[in-house]
């Protein structure tokens, strides 16, 4: 507008008030659409919103990353086109919202294993239930006999594990603690599976910083953080055993098939963990987020905007996922939401 | 004859305008109080008074408990108190009667600058710093004082002592501010009355401590108060675990930080209202508190002729979140 502006400028006042007029008309078709939710996919999310705003600059897409369980209420009460979180909404929250809410998985994360031992630089090997023993306090010790049963040829020392964890409620914990209550039955009664739970022993600090801080200024401590923040910041991480017997290390690859491996049996509203998937090369400890839209919105301009924004997400959008650390979606699960995405009642 | 009347009219107004804005602040107070209570009625009716005294926090079973959090806001806080407490009288006397002219406005610009640092600021320092200094402590002692309950504990650093000493530092410069105001307000005639007697200079300040002893609590509990609020910098260097533990080196938890760590992804109602509980224990407490120091401040000013009015020049009181 402004280069409009400039070249007619010289015409005289009643042509710039034209423009001007003209302009506005612009303006008023300019949609704006709110969402909010989970803060670990925020990175992509900006990008994208940025990205698909540089392509069609008449549409602005707000989001407030403030936590999935956010995500969750303002989608409930419909003070938010979208919300997004990190663990499927349960059925108690489904019902309680006015209407149907779809589920459509946008990229996928993984929670990587970290930890401080004095004088080991390697990679440590992981199971799951060696995990959940460690984060049930029942390992106390590096050198419990099965740590080093798992990592010959590490001189793991005697010193105390020191568990840090997250104090605050979050998709990440989410994440992980399913995990844990897969492969340890003893969790699963005991902890349970939440955003934010009880943990048996531990540190809390808030946040992926806070945790791998207080992981690199302990000694004998171990942690879990995302993989992109164990990626931008350097942080080393364990390898964790899969279904299959491998110890896979996380990846943005090894991520992509543990959703390419679940989407066979994908159930048809996406609301499946892949937490524990069985399959070859699969990172366990690896997790969709998640975009939630009214099957029926009320809003029915806005949501043929946020339609056509879904599809570019699913196709050219994914490009963006790989260089910012997340894993970008299987193709077969992209077109079982493309399928998905048809049920949106435009009308 | 014709001013007269109209004065009075905007003088009315005058004083029914500002009163109205005075009313604002009560009905503010009163407000976050009825809200806090309206958001919370799940928690109330589920729990009642047991939620005061029990220990469970266990959002994944429905189960809560907020004695761990009182505990370790009423531990941290008063644990700051003994430690900034002489601290801050002695800043304050240095600087009321002591200091030499030139020095005395950058010390006063410093301590006042120590209050203007954002609490995230304090809690990245406690983390690089601080924490690393508490572990190394631990670890010197002698085995024979670490198996006392009061000093066990696992040698991680993030602990009850970490906090209580970043919240004395919070603290001071609210404490040594109003306390060195208190001082000052203190009648020359005192410390004269004093010297004339034949007193050392040590037993001059001891007369007007002892004459201004009301407004130095009051100082020293607007700081407790302050501390009981304060949040992002104790959660980063406190731990972050609901258990109540007399041991120092213990990690904990507070009121403030579990609200601002678990409200935002609280799983389903009963959490959040359970959060919204421990907000109406900490604004209960909060209010106790600074109520008490008020009255303290206005009983010592009220003993004195109305010339000189100390108490105006006293920061206000802290709410929780207000940092």
């Amino acid at each position: 507008m402004m280069k409009i502006l400039n070249g007619r400028g010289a015409r005289g006042a009643a042509t710039a008030a034209l423009v001007v007029a003209l302009g506005a008309g612009v303006l008023a078709q300019t949609t704006l659409i709110n969402g909010a939710g989970a803060t670990f996919p925020y990175v992509i999310y900006s990008k994208w919103f940025s990205e698909y705003n540089k392509l069609h600059p008449e549409v602005q897409i707000n989001y407030q990353s403030q936590g999935s369980g956010f995500g969750i209420q303002q989608i409930q009460k419909q003070t938010v086109f979208f919300g997004a979180t990190d663990g499927p909404m349960t059925a108690d929250q489904m019902l309680a919202a006015p209407g149907k809410i779809l589920h459509f998985p946008t990229v996928l994360g993984a929670v990587v294993p970290i930890y401080n031992i004095p004088g080991v630089t390697a990679s440590l090997k992981f199971t799951g239930p060696v995990l959940a023993d460690i984060f049930l306090g029942k390992i106390t010790k590096w050198n419990d006999a099965k740590l080093t049963g798992l990592n010959p040829g590490i001189a793991l020392p005697n010193t105390d594990i020191t568990i840090a964890r997250r104090s605050d409620g979050s998709g990440t914990t989410y994440i992980f603690v399913d995990y844990l209550a897969k492969v340890s039955p003893e969790w699963k009664t005991r902890v349970g599976v939440a955003n934010s739970v009880n943990w048996p022993v531990g540190l809390g600090a808030p946040g992926n910083a806070g945790v791998s801080g207080l992981v690199k200024q302990t000694p004998g401590a171990i942690g879990y953080v995302e993989l992109i923040y164990a990626i931008q910041n350097q942080i080393s991480y364990g390898t964790v055993q899969n279904l299959a017997g491998e110890y896979v290390a996380a990846s943005v690859e090894s991520v992509t098939a543990a959703a390419a491996a679940a989407a066979g049996k994908m159930p048809p509203d996406f609301r499946v963990s892949i937490t524990n998937a069985e399959g070859k090369g699969v990172y366990p400890i690896s997790s969709f987020t998640w975009l939630l839209v009214y099957e029926n919105p009320k809003d029915k301009p806005t949501a043929k905007v946020f339609v056509e924004f879904m599809k570019w997400m699913l196709g050219d959008g994914q490009k963006f996922a790989a260089q910012l650390g997340y894993a970008p979606l299987p193709p077969q699960v992209v077109q079982l939401e493309l399928a998905a995405i048809a049920k949106i009642k435009l009308q | 004859m014709l001013r007269r009347p109209r004065l009075f009219l905007s003088d009315l107004i005058f004083r029914m305008g500002t009163g109205a804005f005075a009313l604002v602040l009560v009905l503010i107070v009163m407000g976050i109080g009825v809200v806090l209570w309206q958001e919370s009625h799940l928690a109330i009716q589920k729990f009642g008074f047991a939620f005061w005294r029990t220990s469970q926090w266990n959002p994944v079973m429905g189960e809560f408990g907020a004695f761990p959090f009182i505990w370790g806001t009423l531990y941290s806080s008063i644990l700051a108190l003994f430690i900034a407490g002489p601290i801050a009288i002695g800043i304050a006397i240095f600087l009321s009667e002591l200091c030499p002219l030139r020095l005395r406005q950058p010390l006063v610009f410093l301590t006042e600058l120590l209050a203007a640092i954002p609490s995230i600021v304090y809690g990245l320092w406690g983390v690089f710093v601080l924490i690393p200094i508490v572990r190394s402590l631990q670890t010197s002692l002698p085995d024979w004082i670490r198996a006392i309950p009061a000093f066990s504990g696992p040698p991680v650093g993030v602990s009850m002592l970490s906090a209580g000493l970043i919240l004395a530092i919070m603290v001071i410069p609210f404490s040594s501010a109003v306390a060195r105001e208190v001082l000052k307000s203190v009648p020359a005639s005192q410390r004269e009355a004093a010297y004339a007697l034949g007193s050392t200079r040590w037993e001059a300040t001891r007369a007007a401590l002892h004459y201004g002893r009301a407004g130095i609590i009051g100082a020293l509990m607007l700081g407790f108060g302050r501390a009981l609020g304060e949040t992002m910098a104790v959660t980063m260097v406190i731990g972050n675990t609901p258990k109540a533990l007399a041991s120092v080196f213990a990690p904990q938890h507070t009121m403030a930080a579990v609200i601002a760590n678990e409200f935002v992804e609280a799983s389903d109602q009963l959490h959040a209202d359970a959060l919204v509980e421990i907000g109406l224990v900490l604004f209960v407490i909060t209010l106790l508190v600074n109520i008490g120091s008020r009255m303290l401040i206005w009983n010592m000013t009220r003993q004195r002729s109305g010339s000189r009015r100390p108490a105006a020049a006293t920061p206000a009181a802290s709410v929780p979140g207000a940092a």
